[in-house]
């Protein structure tokens, strides 16, 4: 079994975190990771960098000091036109030779259709180990403790790298919290060329076309969500929902149920093979709270069900239950908020 | 044109049950299935096999028992099937599994070279989406992941063409061939099984591979030896250490009860309230 770190492995040190930006921004996930990075780097004892990797039009120094302000006291920058767009074979290489070059112990990615993309080459290239999709990290001796969940959110596994470095994670968005930003903080940068030219690369990329309706990446990032279940039995029931939204300035949700039956768009799915959310409210009419759909939504701050049935599972984990027919309490809640807030939003404008 | 596709054989997760007291995975009684995510693989793969000719292999690394997944995909009109099975790969992990499974491609490359591979996007039980990347690294093959549309396959000129789905918008990326693609779930519809290739399957051999038919040699790099991960523990997930607070609308009019909602929402939540104002406000 493979459980001994060999000892030209024990060099390694270090705590990194892939820095994914797109168009002028860094992803949130990976200052969310970055929080999760500096806590192991302390427990560890260990510095925290991170890594950059992209072409002329990126800002990298920029994407650098902000890194600093979230926890890292390094970043390890890759600059080349090749880096300009997403490809798996240039940034395969920049990461890979980051790796071998500076040797980190632990590496954490997105797991975003990038970080995937780019972690799972990245490991195979490396011949490590990678855990997916973890909701916990956790330092245990000195190795790294990945917990995920396993079949749709049934089981959690505890899994650990123990003789290979680095110990690689993927994260997903929204699933640690975003840690505080000190931009008193500094920290040092390290350059290394890719090397690499732009006929070495087969793939090329031709285009991006950037979605048309940003709403729905909002979904991750909103603070307030209103989802409707399967108990709102029709999709012209499932307008109420909308029209609660629209009063508290929220984002629609749905369950899979819903998305499946058409009653709105599949990308406002909530849950495992949806999206994962944090908001500071999450309001839930007609939800069972299927563990498939709990895992993605259950570090909400405040949950609110709805729901017929006082033994639906959704009340073991909201916070606020209401006993009641959704179709019922819908228009009444939205009418309460309304009246609530007409009076302070007048004020306010 | 040859194309390959992974499939592999999972448990119906809509079906699974968590032991309440044990706290392991009932698996008695459950069905085994296709991974869902590999169907949109296996239809994409039929439409170029439908469009260019030649042949589509499915191949599956597991139990003997994962033979009945192989037969549906011959069911839907794949060419043949090649099951990958030996003890020594118990126990695998993403990276063992893709060391197998491309030493296989590779060994079914010479019997007749590859243009494709296709993989699903992720399976529904280990979750990793970590093996499509993995087999395309072994292999030295270009590597498209969540693949939304194939725009063009041009064969003579070795040369694809398609959508990517990324964060934010879509890739139009070019490549060549041989490519591995790592099929997004959704963009298109599984056809339905024709009588003949139902009957087809029922008689068509499934060719069973041992390690050493698939040409592996290296046995510190399959199973449990050549998987870097290991899993320390499996747990169920913590029940919350108190239950909502209930109100019945039956008890109280829905106007009491939603006004009695607001106000424990916002003096809990006292900053959600200010938020609120200021975004309705903006
Ligand atoms: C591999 C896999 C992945 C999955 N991924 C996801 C996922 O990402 N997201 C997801 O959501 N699901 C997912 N699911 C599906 C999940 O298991 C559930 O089936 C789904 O979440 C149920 O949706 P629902 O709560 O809307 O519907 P139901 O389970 O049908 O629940 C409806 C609820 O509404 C209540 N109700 C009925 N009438 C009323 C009324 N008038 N007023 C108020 N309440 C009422 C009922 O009591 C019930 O609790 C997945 C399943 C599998 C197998
Ligand atoms: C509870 C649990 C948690 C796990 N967590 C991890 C982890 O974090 N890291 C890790 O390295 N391993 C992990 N594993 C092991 C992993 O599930 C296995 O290695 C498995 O063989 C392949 O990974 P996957 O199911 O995640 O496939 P994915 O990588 O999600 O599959 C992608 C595609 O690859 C193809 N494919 C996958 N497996 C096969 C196969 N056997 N035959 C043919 N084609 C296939 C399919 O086309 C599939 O759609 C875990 C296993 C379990 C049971």
């Amino acid at each position: 079994r493979n459980t001994e770190l060999p000892e030209h492995l024990k060099a390694y040190k270090g705590v990194w975190v892939f820095i994914e930006h797109d168009r002028g921004h860094v992803h949130s996930v990976s200052w969310e990771l970055m929080g999760e990075a500096r806590k192991l780097a302390d427990t560890l004892g260990v510095t925290v960098s991170g890594v950059l990797m992209g072409g002329p039009g990126d800002d990298l120094d920029r994407y650098a000091k902000e890194a600093y302000a979230y926890g890292a006291d390094r970043c390890y920058l890759v600059r080349d036109p090749v880096l300009q767009g997403y490809r798996n074979e240039p940034f395969t290489k920049g990461l890979t030779d980051l790796v071998n070059t500076y040797q980190p112990e632990i590496l954490l990615l997105g797991a975003t259709t990038m970080g995937r993309d780019l972690a799972g080459s990245v490991a195979t290239t490396l011949g490590t180990g990678l855990t997916a999709d973890c909701t916990e990290l956790r330092i245990d001796g000195r190795a790294l403790a990945a917990t995920r969940p396993t079949f749709g959110g049934s089981l959690l596994c505890t899994i650990m790298t123990l003789a290979y470095r680095p110990q690689m994670a993927t994260v997903r968005p929204r699933v640690m919290a975003m840690p505080r930003r000190d931009d008193t903080r500094s920290g040092d940068i390290v350059e290394m060329a890719l090397g690499m030219v732009e006929t070495d690369i087969v793939t090329k990329l031709l285009d991006f076309i950037p979605d048309a309706s940003r709403n729905t990446v909002n979904l991750a990032y909103a603070d307030i969500i209103v989802t409707g279940g399967k108990g709102l039995k029709t999709a012209e029931n499932f307008k109420l929902v909308w029209e609660l939204a629209r009063v508290l300035g929220a984002e629609v949700g749905a369950t899979r149920a819903v998305t499946q039956a058409g009653w709105t768009e599949t990308d406002r799915q909530v849950g495992q093979t949806g999206k994962t959310v944090r908001p500071k409210l999450y309001i839930a009419a007609g939800v069972s709270g299927a563990i498939q759909h709990r895992v993605g939504m259950e570090s909400s701050d405040c949950i609110v069900a709805i729901n017929t049935d006082p033994n639906a599972p959704i009340f073991d984990f909201a916070h606020h239950g209401i006993v009641g027919n959704a179709m019922q309490v819908l228009p009444v809640l939205t009418q309460t908020f309304r009246n609530h807030l007409a009076k302070r939003v007048r004020i306010a404008a | 044109m040859h194309i390959v596709v992974c499939i592999k054989q999972v448990p119906d997760s809509a079906q699974i049950r968590v032991h309440p007291v044990t706290n392991t995975i009932m698996r008695q009684g459950v069905p085994a299935i296709v991974n869902p995510y590999d169907l949109f693989a296996l239809e994409e793969a039929l439409r170029l096999k439908d469009q260019f000719g030649g042949r589509v292999t499915v191949l599956c690394m597991g139990p003997p028992q994962a033979e009945d997944a192989l037969r549906k995909c011959i069911s839907f009109g794949a060419t043949d099937a090649i099951l990958v099975t030996d003890r020594s790969f118990a126990g695998a992990d993403t990276l063992a599994t893709s060391y197998a499974l491309a030493a296989a491609i590779r060994k079914i490359g010479q019997e007749q070279a590859v243009d494709l591979i296709f993989t699903g996007k992720q399976t529904i039980d280990g979750d990793t989406a970590q093996v499509g990347p993995g087999i395309a690294k072994r292999l030295g093959v270009n590597l498209l992941t969540y693949v939304s549309r194939i725009v063009e396959v041009d064969l003579d000129g070795r040369r694809i063409r398609v959508e990517r789905r990324a964060e934010g918008g879509v890739q139009l990326l070019e490549t060549t061939l041989p490519s591995l693609i790592t099929m997004l779930e959704g963009t298109n519809e599984m056809r339905f099984a024709t009588m003949a290739d139902m009957l087809r399957a029922g008689r068509c051999p499934v060719r069973r591979w041992n390690k050493d038919d698939a040409g592996i040699e290296d046995v510190s790099k399959i199973g449990l030896k050549g998987s870097p991960t290991v899993v320390s523990k499996v747990f169920g997930p913590t029940p919350r250490a108190t239950k909502a607070e209930m109100q019945v609308v039956a008890d109280s009019s829905v106007n009491d009860v939603c006004l009695n909602l607001l106000q424990k929402i916002f003096t809990t939540h006292p900053t959600l309230e200010e938020e609120t104002v200021e975004r309705l406000s903006a």
